[in-house]
């Protein structure tokens, strides 16, 4: 009897560690190991198939050399500076409108969401309709009596990325608004009326005392808008294909075609790990403080 | 007195105008990307390049809809998008229950099983929910490769619950925190075991979390591009590399009613689980910002 019970014991101490095994070597393996792999591939002269020799930072010294690889880190801080400014402008001025007690919320916050239910491929496909010169919106406002008006910038170089960022912004910004409106929902109503009473005006209430409360959430909506700008790639690919010629090149877009199409499986790699490094600057840290945060509440 | 409260009255008039005027225009710049795809894939070629671009079609025609699901070319085979949404289907469904599954299961261990070492670990698989992938590709290009999975199916479903996992496991671990530790402790005192607790108590508790994870997991996994353009080629695509490839044919006129039904044909599944469901959907969004 005492025997069987122990052996039960024994198994119901050993049994969540063997059902959640499998999930960490998945993990370990697809996350860690594979990285590792990646950082060891950047390290060797990897070309068309992967070779595991060490030839130091060559492959990050070429990376750095080549100027497409400028154009595309050029880019990304030009998109993510706008995307981000532009995403969190808009997304906080409709989670301020929609928290003035008004009709139909639930609707209007279906409208500006439902992008995010949608493709990259999808909306890439979509704006670069919308925004080509010939039949697109330059079209309709020339037809409209404005024939000096020109709306070319998907097709020129030096604008084709503010294409991008347009595309990009009109995904996310309901992303942006759920968790400002989350943070408005979060703060006591009285602030707000005491602020009314010694006769402060609503703007001024919400840009000195509300705005300033939603840190949290600015914090949320800055680091999960830069992990989608970093990655962004299937909507250069739909709009712009990374082009005209390679002017809206991505690191995410260069990794790609570095790995898959031009053979440069090592300069591949190391793009891939100067975008992991990018990431885990950002990630790191905030997933640090957030963890450390709940265990404080509780 | 009476003219002061009229100016009151006035002046919140106008600020019930600026916000439901500018929350309409807003609206409607939101909605005006999905209605040009929809008249446009109503059209007939000939009257988009006669310079029809936000106006109603003006005779109704399904015939995009048509070539884009069954004829439009894609590579060298034209069978439209049909296979390539069944691929997708067949890529999505095994995919969304088994990350799920294994998610909550994962989240049960970590809140109601904690050992030694469990918070570590889920740490470890939380920096998985922001990986980017492309730190990944090559390895698991390789591994598929060995497995004899690359290019196929199977392949994919096994990379999208990888990667899956992570997700899943925040969110169920994040919701069943909030279930009080007595009642697991309760049925084992009656006597429930490791899998009887799971299955009768935390389970159907966990049935608007559930709902959550698998919208959050289809969405994610029916949208994705990057994992499908890298492990698969030609015929066992899933439905955004079809797309993409699609709308990017250079020859011939371009046909842009074919590339909007694509584009819907492609919309319409995640479109109408957020339609469904968009409050759960709302929570998977948010989870990752949220802390548990």
């Amino acid at each position: 009897m005492r025997s069987t019970l122990s052996m039960r014991d024994r198994l119901t101490h050993w049994l969540p560690r063997l059902v959640l095994s499998p999930s960490l070597v998945a993990v370990f393996i697809g996350v860690y190991l594979f990285i590792a792999w990646t950082g060891w591939i950047s390290l060797s002269s990897s070309k068309m198939v992967p070779k595991y020799d060490f030839v130091g930072l060559e492959q990050y010294i070429r990376l750095w050399a080549t100027p497409r690889w400028e154009t595309a880190v050029v880019n990304l801080f030009l998109f993510t500076v706008l995307f981000l400014a532009i995403t969190i402008a808009i997304g906080l001025l409709i989670a301020i409108l929609l928290d003035q007690r008004v009709r139909a919320e639930g609707f209007l916050r279906a409208v500006y969401l439902y992008p995010m239910a949608l493709s990259f491929i999808v909306t890439g496909t979509a704006w670069k309709w919308i925004l080509n010169p010939d039949l697109g919106v330059e079209k309709v406002v020339n037809d409209l009596g404005w024939s000096g008006f020109v709306f070319d910038w998907i097709t020129r170089p030096d604008t084709a990325i503010y294409c991008v960022v347009i595309a990009a912004v009109w995904q996310s910004t309901g992303f942006a608004m759920a968790i400002f409106l989350a943070g408005l929902r979060g703060i006591d109503t009285s602030i707000i009326k005491a602020a009314q009473i010694e006769g402060a005006g609503l703007p001024r209430i919400y840009m000195s005392i509300i705005v300033p409360m939603l840190r949290p959430a600015f914090l949320s909506v800055i680091v999960l808008l830069s992990y989608i700008s970093i990655k962004s790639f299937d909507l250069v690919l739909a709009l712009t294909n990374a082009g005209p010629g390679n002017a809206t090149e991505m690191p995410s877009t260069f990794m790609f075609s570095a790995t898959f199409r031009r053979n440069q499986m090592g300069v591949g790699a190391a793009s891939a790990m100067m975008m992991l490094m990018t990431v885990a600057a950002i990630i790191v840290p905030y997933l640090y403080s957030e963890l450390r945060e709940s265990r404080n509440e509780h | 007195m009476n003219t002061e409260a009229n100016s009151a009255r006035r002046s919140h008039l106008l600020g019930r105008l600026f916000i439901y005027g500018s929350l309409l225009a807003l609206a409607a710049f939101y909605l005006m990307p999905l209605w040009v795809m929809i008249v446009t894939s109503l059209k007939s070629l000939d009257e988009i390049y006669a310079g029809s671009f936000v106006g109603l079609p003006k005779a109704i025609t399904f015939e995009a809809w048509e070539k884009a699901w069954g004829q439009a070319c894609i590579g060298t085979a034209c069978d439209g998008l049909r296979p390539y949404f069944i691929n997708s289907l067949l890529m999505v469904i095994p995919a969304v229950i088994l990350s799920t599954g294994i998610g909550a299961i994962n989240g049960y261990i970590l809140t109601k099983w904690r050992f030694p070492g469990s918070n570590f670990f889920f740490g470890m698989l939380l920096f998985g929910c922001f990986l980017p992938f492309q730190a990944v590709i090559l390895p698991m290009a390789q591994l598929l490769g060995s497995l004899r999975l690359s290019g196929t199916i199977p392949g994919l479903v096994l990379v999208h619950t990888v990667y899956g996992i992570s997700f899943t496991t925040l969110f169920f671990r994040n919701y069943f925190i909030t279930i009080p530790d007595e009642l697991t402790r309760a049925a084992q005192i009656d006597g429930a075991g490791f899998f009887r607790i799971f299955f009768s108590v935390m389970l159907p508790a966990a049935l608007p979390i559930i709902v959550v994870s698998c919208i959050w997991q289809f969405t994610q996994i029916w949208n994705d591009f990057l994992f499908g353009v890298s492990f698969t080629a030609g015929q066992s695509s899933p439905i955004t590399v079809a797309l993409n490839n699609i709308v990017n044919v250079t020859m011939g006129r371009k046909q842009y009613n074919v590339d909007m039904a694509a584009a819907m044909i492609a919309a319409i599944p995640t479109l109408v689980v957020y339609i469904v469901a968009g409050r759960y959907f709302v929570r998977g969004l948010t989870a990752g910002a949220v802390k548990g």
